[in-house]
């Protein structure tokens, strides 16, 4: 039928309507849109604070070097025991020089793989447990928190498991595991979370009754998207305040097991090992370098998580941000 | 008030129940071989057997724990197993508890005084010198593993003092470093919360109207800021003061003090029971009991909390 008038109808549209248009950031802004997004902001402010990125990039160093420290070239096993070819004797507790730059310690071990591969070992429990404690400790609070009914269980397991000694939970995992690597990861990841969740569970109680997630419940939204869309977003720069500091207290934990006789077996270097084999020759002033440079790489590495996880929850808060 | 706190400690009640019954279950999944220490090769089945039989181990668990609740109801805590054998166990604590108790009471003297003064000097000063020197004190020594500069400082101040290096109860000299090194970690973190509500207070209208009003700074700082900054810290002051009792494991035995540092990690790895439920007892009614005195504390510092659930609010 009527053919003519489609045909006029084509003939009126406008092509360049149809045609994507170039971004333009004058043009954008000028109808009030901004391409904010929350990580980049948070990331520029990061980066602005120059000691943060120093030791940022200190602790990537660190980090990348314990891993490949064992491949690189003339680098001595860290279990081996050295001889004096002359004398047939261990080189026990021999001071810094070119061939072991840290020394050995009081078997003739080289100090310097010795502290590296120590420093690996903790560093993957410091950040294993770190993240174990921020996924279930986060995930468990917030439902603490916002889940009523759970309060007065929860409370409960809470003031039960907080107040059964460590030590027993912990001197039971060593006798049901070998004393390893994963029984410490494991040991600890069993009871530090509670904290973490208790921490993250009074912060949701201060927000969860505010006025948005009483329209969000009113809109029928789903318990799971309030807590990961409405209630965590504000909980970020605490959040990974809490995080970075876990990793250092992890470490210093370690040590502290060591010192009581629960930490890792001596075969296995760790700081807390180093550390505790160095406290015991601290009267001998010529023996003190094996306290203090595991002591120093401990300090750096703590220090530098405590001091980045501080910027970044300044910078994670939106309020700094431009 | 009364009544609230009748309920809440009668709540406590039945989670110390569970506590101590948890911890007295785990206590026997513990393998046998703790019981004999050193002596366990030289003993054989039989010996093993009687030993046990005769600590009570063999008895049915339900037997040992309704036993072990009897006679905490009659108030006797038992006598120690293997720490020291036969000995009651409220008589090694008894010994122990004063050392613990002095020294934890004056490092906290110490660290609240040094502490909240740094808190304030720091929040006053924000962002200039004193605020940088404290937070480089704060970082450090939350960063640098105690059992570190506990040792560093044994080591040299008593080099530069001509301190002897061991405790001594007769020679009062000896009792000062253990009580400064012990308040170092306190200060840090008394001046860190301190400075974080300070700043937190002094952002508020009613400091602005103080000011409208023309009071002196001073005046503004101690009698508005910092009681309400110090409302918060009042709630972990009594569960401070009440666990100086458990004492710092690491201070004790840097400087042989013979007090209850360690003594719970000692007894677990010895397995001696009666001595774990007891030292559980103790801490746990501690830690109830400090939680509720700081939540008491915190109602008579700021009169606008209510303990009390009343209708309407949660």
């Amino acid at each position: 039928m009527g053919k003519g008038v489609v045909n006029k109808l084509t003939d009126s549209i406008n092509e360049d309507l149809f045609q994507f248009a170039e971004y333009n950031e004058e043009e954008a802004k000028r109808g009030g849109y901004s391409n904010y997004s929350y990580w980049r902001s948070t990331w520029q402010v990061f980066i602005k604070n120059r000691l943060a990125v120093f030791l940022l990039t200190l602790m990537a160093v660190i980090l990348v070097f314990t891993i490949i420290q064992p491949y690189l070239p003339n680098q001595k096993s860290p279990t081996e025991i050295h001889i004096n070819p002359e004398t047939r004797l261990p080189l026990a507790n021999n001071s810094p020089s070119s061939e072991h730059w840290f020394g050995t310690n009081s078997i003739g071990q080289d100090l310097w793989s010795r502290i590296w591969n120590g420093s690996r070992t903790s560093l993957m429990i410091g950040i294993t447990v770190g993240i174990w404690e921020a996924v279930i400790g986060i995930t468990v609070g917030a439902m603490w928190g916002y889940i009523r009914w759970l309060d007065r269980p929860m409370t409960e397991i809470y003031n039960v498991i907080n107040n059964i000694p460590k030590t027993i939970i912990l001197v039971l995992m060593t006798y049901i595991m070998k004393p390893s690597l994963y029984t410490m990861i494991i040991a600890m990841g069993l009871t530090s979370w509670i904290d973490m969740a208790r921490f993250v569970r009074n912060l949701t109680v201060i927000i969860r009754d505010r006025e948005y997630n009483l329209a969000s419940k009113c809109l029928g939204t789903p318990t799971r998207r309030i807590i990961a869309k409405n209630l965590l977003p504000y909980l970020v720069s605490v959040i990974m305040l809490t995080i970075a500091l876990s990793i250092p207290q992890t470490i210093g934990y370690e040590v502290f097991l060591t010192y009581i006789g629960l930490g890792l077996p001596v075969s296995i270097p760790s700081l807390g090992n180093l550390i505790n084999e160095g406290r015991s020759l601290m009267m001998v002033a010529s023996q003190r370098y094996q306290l203090i440079f595991p002591s120093i790489v401990i300090s750096i590495i703590t220090i530098s998580f405590y001091m980045m996880g501080n910027v970044f929850s300044d910078a994670a808060d939106p309020k700094n941000h431009v | 008030m009364l009544k609230y706190s009748i309920k809440r400690l009668l709540q406590s009640l039945l989670t110390l129940f569970i506590i101590v019954t948890v911890v007295f279950l785990l206590m026997r999944l513990l393998p046998e071989e703790g019981y004999f220490g050193a002596s366990y090769e030289k003993l054989d089945e039989n010996q093993r057997e009687a030993i046990l039989t005769n600590m009570g181990l063999r008895d049915p668990m339900h037997k040992q724990l309704i036993g072990f609740y009897k006679d905490l109801l009659n108030g006797d805590l038992g006598k120690s197993i293997t720490f020291r054998p036969k000995v009651p166990v409220l008589d090694i604590i008894k010994d122990k508890v004063p050392y613990s108790l002095y020294f934890g009471l004056g490092a906290i003297g110490i660290s609240l005084l040094l502490g909240v003064s740094l808190g304030i000097a720091m929040a006053r000063n924000k962002n200039k010198f004193w605020d940088k020197l404290g937070t480089g004190y704060v970082v450090f020594i939350r960063a640098v593993p105690a059992a570190v500069y506990f040792l560093f400082l044994q080591l040299y101040v008593t080099g530069i003092f001509k301190l002897p290096m061991l405790f001594d109860i007769d020679k009062p000299k000896t009792w000062i470093l253990p009580v400064i090194s012990m308040s170092l970690g306190g200060i840090a973190s008394y001046a860190m919360w301190m400075r974080r509500y300070m700043v937190d207070e002094l952002n508020k209208d009613y400091v602005k109207l103080a000011r409208a009003k023309g009071l002196k700074s001073k005046q503004i700082m101690v009698k508005h800021v910092f009681r309400n900054a110090f409302v918060p810290m009042a709630q972990y002051l009594p569960s401070a003061i009440l666990f100086t009792i458990a004492g710092s494991i690491y201070i004790e035995s840097l400087y042989s003090i013979p007090g209850m540092g360690g003594l719970l990690v000692e007894v677990i790895k010895r397995q001696d029971n009666t001595l774990v439920q007891a030292l559980v007892l103790v801490y746990s009614s501690i830690g109830i009991v400090g939680l509720f005195l700081g939540d008491i504390l915190m109602a008579l510092f700021d009169p606008r909390i209510n303990l009390q659930k009343k209708g309407g609010a949660r």
